[in-house]
C-alpha cells in the first residue's frame, strides 16, 4: 500500500507558554521549542505499522519553510521511506484551504491508496484532510482511532464519537483519513535514530513544480484570514490563592471541607 | 447583507442536540433580521416530531427523510447538502465529532469559505464576517476575517452561544426528501461500539480528583491515587493520560470521554481545552493547579493555585492525612 501522510512543524504547546507580541499580530514566537505535531506523530506511527504488516511504501509531507526539514527527518527516522518538503514564499497567507491545494498538487504527482492527516493542529482547525478528500473526490473519515486493512481495496476504521463510543465504518480507497491521538504509541526516536536518515535526501517542490499560483495556494487566494491575535476579557476567573506552601494548603483544605470535598 | 442563514442541525433519535438552539443564536449575531432555516436529516417517525420542535424556533425548516439517513453518515449527508443547498448562502454546523466530518468537504464542494470551531462573531463589514477564534487549546483568541461573497461553511463550537429558547419563529416544516439527489457513497456506516465500562464510575462521583498532561510521567500518577484516597475521591483524567494509556478511557473526562457532575472538582495539571470542560456538567467548585498561569484553567475554575503540582500534591495529601 502506498501511504501519504501530512506533518505540520508547530510551537509546542507543552513545553512553551504561548503569550502574544507586542502588536498582537503574532504569538512571541522567540525561544519558542518546536515539534512535529502531535496528532501527525501519531498518523506517521500508524501508516509505518500499516506498511510493515502488507508491505508498501510510507511518503511523509510537510508544507513549511526550510525549518519545517527537521520535523520531516524527525519523522523519516521513524521509519518513513520518502519525505518532500513543499515551499515557497507564495505559500505563506494561505487559508486551510490553500494548503489543502498544495498537499493536492504533490499527491497527485503520485499514486497512493491512503492519504493520513493529523485530526487537527496547533490552530484547532481539524480542516484540512476533509478538504483534501473533497478536492480528490475521495472518501473521507475523521478523527479515526482505528484502522484495520480488509483488503486491496476497502479499510474497516474506526471513528471516536461522542461519549468515547466509536463509529465503525467501511470505506473505500483511496481515501483520506485524519488522525486521532491513542490510535497507536508512537515509536521513541533518539538522535542516533535521526543520524541514521541525515544523509537522506528531502526534495523541495515549490510553486511552479507543482503548478500552483497565489490564487489557489497563497494570500491572494484566501478566504479566510487571520487578522490579529488577542487576549479575551474573561471577567474574574479564578480566585488565585498565594502564601507559602502552608498557607495555600491551609486555605485550600478550609474551602474543601466547606464544599464537601473531603470525607 | 442578504444571504440567508441554514443550520445544520444535530440529533440523536429524533431528540435535537443543545446545538440546535445555540445555532439560531449563532445566526441572530451575524444578522439579526435574517431569515433562518433549519436542516433536519434523519430517517423515520422521530423526525416530524423534531421538525415540528425546529419550527418554534426557525423561520424554515426542510425536513430530509431518506432510510439512508437512520445513521448519520457526513459523506451522504454532504452529497445531499451539495445538492440541495443554494449557492453562496451561509451554513452553520456544531463543530463536534460529526460537523468535523462534513463541513471542511461540503465546503470545497459549495465552492465556500470555512472557518472552523468558530466561539464568537464580531459584525459585518460588506461581505466580510469577522469570526472570533480561538488557537493553541485555547491559550489566545484570533480574529479571523472570513469572505462571505460565494458563501460560507461556519463551524460553532459547542456551548460557545446561550441556546436561544424564545422559540418565537413560528415556522413552517418544508419536505425537501424528493429533492435529495443522488447519495451513494463510498464509506458506510456499520455499528457504534458502546464504550466500555470500567470499574469505576466517575459520572456518579461528587468529588473527583482529574489529572491532565502536567503530572508528566506515569510514576506521578502515584501521588494522584494517595490524594484521592485522603480525601475519599474518585481519580479521572484528560485525553493525553489515555492516550498515553496510563488511565482506562472509562475515568476520561470530556467530550470525547465521559460527562461528569461532580459538587468538587479538582483539576491538577490540566490546561481546561473546551473539549475536556465539556464533559464537566453542573456547577461544581473546581479548583485547578498548574504550573502555567496562563492556562485557560483559571478562567473556568473558582480557586486557583500556580505552582508545580509534582511538589505540591504530596503535601497537600499529607496534610489532608494528618486532620
Amino acid at each position: 500500500m502506498e501511504i501519504f501522510v501530512c506533518v505540520k512543524r508547530v510551537p509546542d504547546s507543552s513545553e512553551n507558554e504561548i503569550e502574544l507580541n507586542s502588536s498582537g499580530t503574532d504569538i512571541e514566537r522567540d525561544d519558542l521549542v518546536y515539534s512535529v505535531n502531535e496528532w501527525d506523530n501519531y498518523a506517521v506511527e500508524e501508516a509505518i505499522q500499516i506498511r510493515d504488516n502488507v508491505g508498501g511504501s510510507v511518503t511523509v509531507a510537510a508544507v513549511g519553510d526550510e525549518e519545517s526539514e527537521e520535523v520531516l527527518r524527525r519523522e523519516m527516522a521513524m521509519g518513513v521511506d520518502k519525505g518532500v518538503l513543499l515551499s515557497d514564499d507564495m505559500f505563506e497567507g494561505a487559508d486551510g484551504k490553500g494548503i489543502a491545494n498544495i498537499l493536492k498538487a504533490e499527491i497527485e504527482k503520485g499514486s497512493y491508496n491512503l492519504i493520513l492527516t493529523g485530526a487537527q493542529a496547533e490552530a484547532g482547525g481539524a480542516q484540512v484532510g476533509g478538504m483534501l478528500a473533497a478536492m480528490l473526490d475521495v472518501p473521507y473519515a475523521s478523527l479515526v482511532n482505528s484502522i484495520e486493512v480488509i483488503d486491496d481495496s476497502k479499510l474497516k476504521v474506526g471513528r471516536e464519537v461522542e461519549g468515547g463510543n466509536q463509529e465503525m465504518s467501511e470505506i473505500e480507497m483511496p481515501c483520506v483519513l485524519s488522525i486521532q491521538t491513542g490510535i497507536n504509541e508512537p515509536r521513541y526516536v533518539g538522535i542516533r535514530g535521526i543520524r541514521k536518515v541525515a544523509s537522506m535526501e528531502i526534495p523541495v517542490h515549490g510553486a511552479g513544480d507543482l503548478g500552483l499560483d497565489a490564487s489557489v495556494a497563497g494570500e491572494a487566494g484566501a478566504k479566510v484570514k487571520r487578522t490579529d491575535y488577542f487576549v479575551p476579557d474573561l471577567g474574574e476567573g479564578a480566585e488565585i490563592l498565594e502564601g507559602s506552601s502552608d498557607e495555600i494548603i491551609a486555605k485550600l483544605i478550609e474551602l474543601l471541607k466547606a464544599k464537601g470535598g473531603l470525607k | 447583507m442578504s444571504k440567508n442563514i441554514f443550520a445544520y442541525i444535530a440529533h440523536k433519535n429524533g431528540v435535537a442536540q443543545d446545538s440546535a438552539l445555540e445555532l439560531v443564536a449563532a445566526a441572530k449575531k451575524i444578522n439579526p433580521d435574517a431569515q433562518v432555516t433549519a436542516i433536519v436529516v434523519g430517517a423515520g417517525a422521530d423526525l416530524d416530531a423534531l421538525c415540528n420542535d425546529m419550527a418554534a424556533s426557525y423561520n424554515d425548516v426542510w425536513k430530509l427523510d431518506n432510510e439512508d439517513f437512520a445513521y448519520p453518515n457526513a459523506e451522504s449527508i454532504r452529497k445531499a447538502l451539495v445538492n440541495l443547498l443554494p449557492k453562496g448562502d451561509i451554513l452553520l454546523i456544531a463543530h463536534d465529532t460529526f460537523g468535523m466530518d462534513l463541513g471542511p468537504g461540503l465546503s470545497i464542494k459549495l465552492d465556500a469559505a470555512f472557518v472552523p470551531d468558530a466561539v464568537g462573531f464580531d459584525g459585518i463589514n460588506g461581505d466580510t464576517l469577522k469570526v472570533v477564534r480561538q488557537e493553541y487549546s485555547g491559550m489566545v483568541s484570533a480574529h479571523v476575517d472570513c469572505d462571505l461573497s460565494t458563501g460560507a461553511v461556519l463551524n460553532v463550537r459547542p456551548g460557545a452561544f446561550q441556546p436561544d429558547e424564545s422559540k418565537s419563529a413560528g415556522g413552517k416544516v418544508t419536505d425537501k426528501s424528493g429533492d435529495i439527489g443522488d447519495i451513494d457513497v463510498k464509506r458506510r456506516f456499520l455499528e457504534v461500539v458502546e464504550a466500555e465500562v470500567g470499574d469505576v464510575d466517575i459520572t456518579k462521583a461528587d468529588v473527583l480528583v482529574s489529572v491532565g498532561r502536567g503530572i508528566e510521567d506515569e510514576d506521578n500518577l502515584e501521588i494522584i491515587t494517595e490524594l484521592a484516597e485522603a480525601m475519599g475521591a474518585v481519580v479521572s483524567c484528560s485525553r493525553p493520560i489515555v492516550d498515553a494509556k496510563w488511565l482506562e478511557k472509562s475515568r476520561q473526562v470530556g467530550t470525547s470521554g465521559q460527562t461528569v457532575k461532580p459538587k468538587v472538582y479538582l483539576a491538577l495539571g490540566i490546561s481546561g481545552s473546551f473539549q475536556h470542560m465539556g464533559g464537566i456538567k453542573g456547577t461544581p467548585f473546581m479548583i485547578a493547579v498548574n504550573k502555567n498561569p496562563k492556562a485557560p484553567i483559571f478562567q473556568v475554575a473558582d480557586v486557583g493555585i500556580v505552582t508545580d503540582m509534582l511538589d505540591f500534591i504530596p503535601e497537600l495529601t499529607e496534610k489532608i492525612e494528618a486532620l
